[in-house]
């Protein structure tokens, strides 16, 4: 699968992109985003995401430095790579959780927390960015649930007030309810809706934060080490409700360590290392034979020997 | 053979014995101990004449002391909620990103939680001397809207109200502030990954979970609000406190008639206490996996169990 936008429209008004390719990984060119909100956008582009040369620094440390990376849609992205590299900063500026310092990122050709006004990029107000969350679902490693609220009502929390009155994902109370159960089950979890989060296994409580997660019908799904904090044998459970979301047509972005469900599952695989892009590209390219020494190093002291035949 | 010489411990069956629990002596020791002073205490209450308890039954539920408590009842109130409000909007303040609000919320609480409560009292009441009109219009300019003397403005009412409130502000500010601290930043991460907007995440996410770390001290202060408004009493403020004074002047019944206020407060306190208990339930909802039995619940658990044991093995 490529790693680039294939279907590139004639540039409107493109924002000037802040650095030039030095900085970006060879694989990917800074000119990888697509133009802005163009108002004929093809129907089935539906959760693309470009991510164009963005930095990031926590006061004097420089945590992303020129990240460019574009997702196709319904594509499973798995982003790899050691502590501290950047993979959860990166991650989090998808959904503007964290702001940019430069570059820039757009979904389906919109940028994410800015508009153009002139020359300039503009931050949006935060009701507006809170507008384009709800496009995006995000699963974290501590799972985040809301304590002191059902399961069901974890679930149907967002749908109820996070939607604009106009938005045609707008449901009744009641509509929301059976959908939210309706997820549940999907995360087979139907007869604990009415349990409190810490009346739930981590594994079950990942799968309601899952269920939390797609309430919205997100184009993108964000995982964040999604089975990290879990015990050995409830990872499986996790893993097995995302490999089916996989195959759902929505982008999946996906941190993890569990390099057997990457192989799995990935149609790309990317290996990030100090704040950078280091290689991308299939899980094979990846896994068995990859390019840079840095992948190469990594993955030998990460993958079991009998995995790594 | 090998059968001889193992000293076979034999695979003993205890199904038939009863269960003795284990024996606490010193335990029956202290109880007898504190029984005893209780009662010396009840003893000495009831029967040493000079606690008058005729007097005290007599003014308990008299007219003016009932007025008196009604009086109370709504000093607390009123300041209690406008206190808990106004230092809501505080601890938002103090949490903002603006300077400016930060150091306001600041100033207000090191000025009120730093001069008694008796000199900002006296201090409202006697505005009028400081600011002889209050007036409402544009500032640096003549505009007036309205203006009024600030004597018939302050009363003796007003100013209780004010001076408890503002000075109630200033300490719930600082538990509001504790208590939204202790909640997780990822319930805040969450909630704004999800696109739920900033008041009903205030309101539906943070507080709910703040609750648990406010009401607790937020009970304390109330119920110190409920005794702490017997300092209006410098105000010539007829609340309960004011009222007994009032009476034991007159007829110098002075023990019994604190009894008397003595004992309204320990009334309201109790019932604070039980409202309490329930208030704070309801907010563990979740945060503990099985909420603990109701004093209620266990009662009835208590007979239930003890009939049943009883029936089954009677002595
Ligand atoms: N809010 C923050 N303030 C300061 N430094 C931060 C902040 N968030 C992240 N960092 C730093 O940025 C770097 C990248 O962090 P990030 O969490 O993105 O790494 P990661 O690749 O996700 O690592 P891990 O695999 O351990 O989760 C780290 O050095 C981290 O200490
Ligand atoms: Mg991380």
């Amino acid at each position: 699968m490529s790693t680039t936008v294939t279907p590139k429209q004639p540039t409107t008004a493109e924002p000037a992109s802040a650095a030039g390719p030095a900085a970006a990984s060879a694989t990917f060119p800074a000119a990888a985003a697509s133009a802005p909100a163009a108002p004929g956008a093809p129907a089935a582009s539906r959760g693309q995401v470009d991510i164009s040369t963005v930095r990031k620094s926590f006061g004097a440390t420089e945590v992303l430095k020129g990240v460019s990376l574009s997702v196709p849609p319904g594509g499973v992205t798995v982003i790899v790579g050691p502590s501290g590299s950047g993979k959860s900063t990166l991650l989090r500026t998808i959904n503007h959780l964290e702001k940019v310092d430069g570059g820039y990122i757009t979904i389906d050709g919109r940028l994410v927390g800015y508009q153009v006004r002139g020359t300039k990029l503009h931050e949006l107000r935060e009701k507006d960015i809170l507008q384009q969350r709800t496009d995006i679902g995000m699963v974290f490693q501590n799972f985040n649930l809301f304590p002191h609220l059902t399961a069901l009502e974890n679930v149907a929390e967002a749908p109820l007030v996070a939607l604009r009155p106009g938005d045609p994902r707008r449901r009744t109370t009641a509509e929301v309810r059976a959908r939210a159960l309706e997820l549940l089950d999907r995360v087979s979890l139907k007869d604990r809706a009415d349990a409190y989060p810490r009346q739930l296994s981590g594994g079950q409580q990942q799968r309601v934060a899952i269920a939390r997660a797609l309430a919205l019908d997100p184009k993108i799904l964000l995982f964040d080490e999604p089975t990290s904090a879990l015990d050995p044998e409830l990872v499986n459970e996790v893993l097995d409700v995302i490999r089916e979301l996989a195959t759902s047509g929505t982008t999946l972005i996906i941190v993890t360590h569990e390099m057997g469900f990457a192989r799995d599952v990935a149609d790309t695989v990317v290996f990030m290392d100090q704040g950078q892009i280091v290689e991308s590209g299939t899980p094979q390219d990846i896994f068995t034979n990859p390019r840079e020494e840095r992948t190469r190093s990594f993955f030998s002291k990460v993958i079991e020997p009998a995995f790594n035949i | 053979m090998s059968t001889i010489t193992a000293p076979a411990v034999p695979a003993a069956d205890y199904s038939d014995y009863t269960l003795v629990p284990a024996r606490h002596p010193w335990r029956w020791v202290g109880t007898v101990v504190v029984a005893l002073g209780v009662a010396a205490v009840a003893w000495s209450l009831a029967t040493n004449p000079r606690w008058e308890w005729g007097v005290v039954a007599q003014w308990f539920t008299a007219q003016s002391v009932v007025s008196g408590l009604v009086e109370t009842l709504k000093l607390t109130a009123i300041s209690g909620v406008l206190g808990f409000v106004l230092g809501f909007i505080l601890a938002l303040m103090r949490l903002s990103a603006s300077p400016l609000l930060v150091s306001v919320s600041w100033t207000f609480s090191w000025i009120f939680r730093s001069t008694p409560l008796l000199v900002q009292m006296l201090l409202w009441y006697n505005l009028g001397y400081l600011y002889e009109k209050i007036s409402l219009g544009i500032p640096f300019t003549d505009v007036r809207f309205f203006e009024v003397q600030t004597t018939t403005l302050i009363s003796q009412f007003a100013a209780a109200v004010l001076g408890l409130t503002l000075n109630q502000a200033a300490y719930s500010a600082e538990i509001i502030r504790g208590g939204i601290l202790s909640v997780d930043q990822g319930q805040l991460e969450a909630a704004a990954a999800l696109g739920i907007p900033a008041w009903r995440r205030s309101t539906r996410i943070v507080l709910p979970q703040a609750m648990r770390a406010i009401l607790p001290n937020a009970f304390n202060e109330i119920i110190g609000l409920v005794k702490g408004t017997s300092i209006v009493y410098v105000l010539a403020y007829s609340e309960l406190f004011y009222t007994v004074q009032v009476i034991y002047n007159r007829t110098q019944q002075v023990l019994p008639l604190l009894l008397v206020a003595t004992l309204w407060y320990v009334v309201i306190t109790s019932v604070l206490s039980v409202f309490q208990y329930y208030i704070e339930r309801h907010y563990a909802k979740g945060a503990l996996r099985t909420l603990p039995l109701t004093p209620l619940q266990k009662a009835r658990k208590f007979f239930a169990t003890h009939a049943v044991t009883n029936a089954r093995s009677p002595r």
